[in-house]
């Protein structure tokens, strides 16, 4: 393997790891706070990148500067957060709290199954495309290879900006103490007077934003296909369970690990390509059931 | 319980004799008992609390283990082809159930989806085995040496079909009455004081996976060999997830609640195809929520409450 492609497949799994981490980090944020996985999370994936897509198409349509793409992208994966995600939890998940574990599970799985089903209704099955967004920033030539500016400097700025700013967020304001306070304990949070209700409804659109976000970011570098948000959804978790569900840091380093190694896979073993992520979580899994970022919790009895 | 054996009989005498009143009812019987063999596998791992997300992994074994032999041998032997499939789908769940078991809930199901998602993947893609997409060919075996037409072939998988449902049917449902079947239900209630008494939680889980996944494997050789195909299809999530919502929708309280809740599935399927037509997978995410907010307990329990008999156990809130 040589340098220039070991840099190739580096730079492909940074890219691709900072796409993986916007989702996973919506997933584990979820989890954290609401103790619930959403197995919808993939269609949140789907429907961000189908959004933007439409949205930059429609951009086109009217003839607006091509760099309005941009915002659009941000655009679309708030839209999709707020109305998707939002009605989601006001409608489902607020209801099934309460309920047993496996039984909530079927509810979010149940969900995954419908919104893909209304995403082939709306979209279709042909594959959809926008290029300009990658197009327009050009290349970069790195140590005489060119690469696409938007997948090695902006996904991994985005995914580093959402990182501090999420841990900004959590650490430094007082709705991200709030959203702490009833992660690490409902009940007590409850009692001095917060409204768990609404931290859940803005954790769930905060992590569903995230998730649309990755989907759309992912539009430019690649075909948008039906079965997508089935494929995100398992890798998603796969990187939140390596790292541990509800590490938000570990998530970001467990992404990169996984990111990487599934690019390097490409060159060195392309039909591991698709195992690589799932090797790394079973290994990791093994040796440390909890994650790798996780606190051993003590035994409930 | 005297009544019991007469109504399997009776049950095994109905459905035996329908396909005698028409050819298509025989095709879409067997289909619908081979699902309910793998719904019956769902239904044992829900007695533990645990729901996969992933068993068309063992569906999908199955059949292609019946493929890859049948293509091998230009047809082969039946009951062979059968046992092989379940020893195969058998071992996979052994494997894999090795580390699944350490799980529940959450991981339990998602790592089985994550199983089978790269199962799928590799049957896509390693093309020069396994036919891509387009999947493989399975050629009709003999039965007990004979060489049969496609009538009479068809005719054996259909009684082959009755009597796995009958067996596999009691023998579920005198597994879960056995002291392993009461442990595997202690599982959701108190899964600690379990271990306390002595028994090992993981073990007792992992014979209930094993027994689960041969009876997928069991069900998918089934459906390869009445439709003569095994596609990467066999091991879709949506099909792991048909499973998942006819074992709730059968209800867990009872074995008949899985082959009762395929034919209903089966049967509404084909009626309400046209109906339906695009928007069938949301009908089912929606019946799915309605049943879980609604009527956890599914049709099997709704039977059991209005026949005034006492539910299973409930699972009990830790102190």
């Amino acid at each position: 393997m040589s340098a220039q492609t070991m840099a190739l497949a580096f730079f492909d799994g940074v890219a691709y790891a900072a796409l993986v981490f916007l989702v996973a980090v919506g997933l584990t944020l979820i989890f954290g706070v609401m103790r619930i996985l959403n197995i919808a999370h993939g269609s949140l994936y789907a429907f961000g990148a189908y959004a933007a897509a439409s949205l930059v198409a429609g951009l086109g349509l009217m003839g607006w500067s091509p760099w309005l793409a941009y915002p659009a992208l941000a655009v679309a994966a708030a839209l999709v957060g707020i109305i998707v995600g939002g009605a989601i939890e006001t409608l489902l998940l607020q209801r099934i709290y309460a309920k047993e574990e496996s039984l909530q599970l079927l509810v979010t799985f149940a969900v995954f199954m419908v919104l893909e089903n209304v995403q082939r209704l709306v979209w279709g099955v042909q594959p959809y495309f926008v290029a300009e967004p990658v197009q327009m920033l050009g290349n970069i030539n790195l140590g005489g290879i060119d690469y696409t500016r938007y997948q090695t400097l902006l996904l991994p700025a985005v995914a580093l900006a959402v990182l501090l700013g999420l841990r900004l967020f959590l650490k430094g304001t007082l709705s991200g103490q709030i959203i702490l306070a009833v992660t690490e304990d409902r009940e007590a949070a409850t009692a001095i007077g917060v409204n768990a209700k609404r931290v859940f409804f803005v954790t769930f659109v905060i992590g569903a934003s995230l998730a649309a976000l990755g989907g759309a970011l992912a539009a430019p570098t690649t075909s948008i296909l039906p079965g997508m948000g089935a494929d995100m959804i398992v890798l998603s978790f796969a990187v939140a369970a390596t790292a541990g569900l509800g590490q938000i840091e570990g998530a970001a380093l467990t992404a990169l690990l996984i990111g990487l190694g599934r690019s390097f896979a490409v060159y060195l073993a392309p039909e591991f390509e698709v195992l690589t992520p799932y090797l790394i979580m079973v290994l990791v899994l093994l040796a440390r059931p909890q994650g790798l970022f996780a606190r051993p919790e003590a035994r409930r009895i | 319980m005297p009544w019991r054996p007469v109504l399997i009989a009776a049950a095994a005498l109905v459905a035996l004799a329908a396909p005698f009143a028409a050819g298509w009812v025989q095709t879409f019987l067997i289909l619908a008992l081979a699902k309910g063999l793998a719904v019956l596998g769902i239904l044992v791992l829900l007695q533990a609390g645990q729901v996969s997300f992933g068993h068309a992994l063992y569906f999908a074994i199955g059949a292609y283990a019946v493929a890859f032999v049948a293509r091998g041998l230009a047809g082969g032997e039946l009951v062979t082809l059968l046992l092989f499939s379940a020893i195969i789908a058998g071992l996979g769940g052994l494997v894999i159930g090795l580390f699944v078991v350490r799980y529940r809930y959450i991981f339990f199901g998602m790592l089985n989806l994550a199983f089978s998602m790269v199962f799928y993947s590799i049957l896509e893609k390693f093309f020069h085995l396994t036919g891509g997409s387009d999947g493989i060919r399975v050629p009709r075996p003999s039965v007990l040496g004979l060489t049969l037409g496609r009538d009479g072939f068809e005719l054996t998988l259909y009684v082959v079909a009755i009597v796995c449902a009958v067996l596999f049917g009691v023998l579920v449902h005198r597994y879960l009455k056995s002291p392993l079947g009461q442990a595997l239900r202690a599982i959701k209630s108190n899964e600690t004081r379990l271990e306390y008494i002595g028994v090992s939680a993981r073990r007792v889980l992992l014979v209930a996976y094993v027994v689960s996944a041969v009876l997928c494997g069991l069900g998918g050789a089934i459906t390869a060999l009445a439709q003569g195909l095994a596609t990467p299809e066999y091991a879709f999530w949506i099909r792991s997830g048909e499973f998942v919502f006819i074992a709730i929708l059968g209800g867990a309280a009872h074995v008949a609640g899985a082959f009762v809740g395929a034919l209903a599935f089966e049967g509404i399927r084909s009626f309400a195809a046209v109906i339906f037509a695009d928007g069938w997978q949301m009908a089912l995410g929606l019946m799915l929520i309605a049943v879980v907010l609604f009527a956890s307990e599914g049709i099997a329990g709704l039977w059991v409450k209005l026949t005034g008999k006492s539910a299973p156990a409930k699972a009990e809130a830790a102190p």
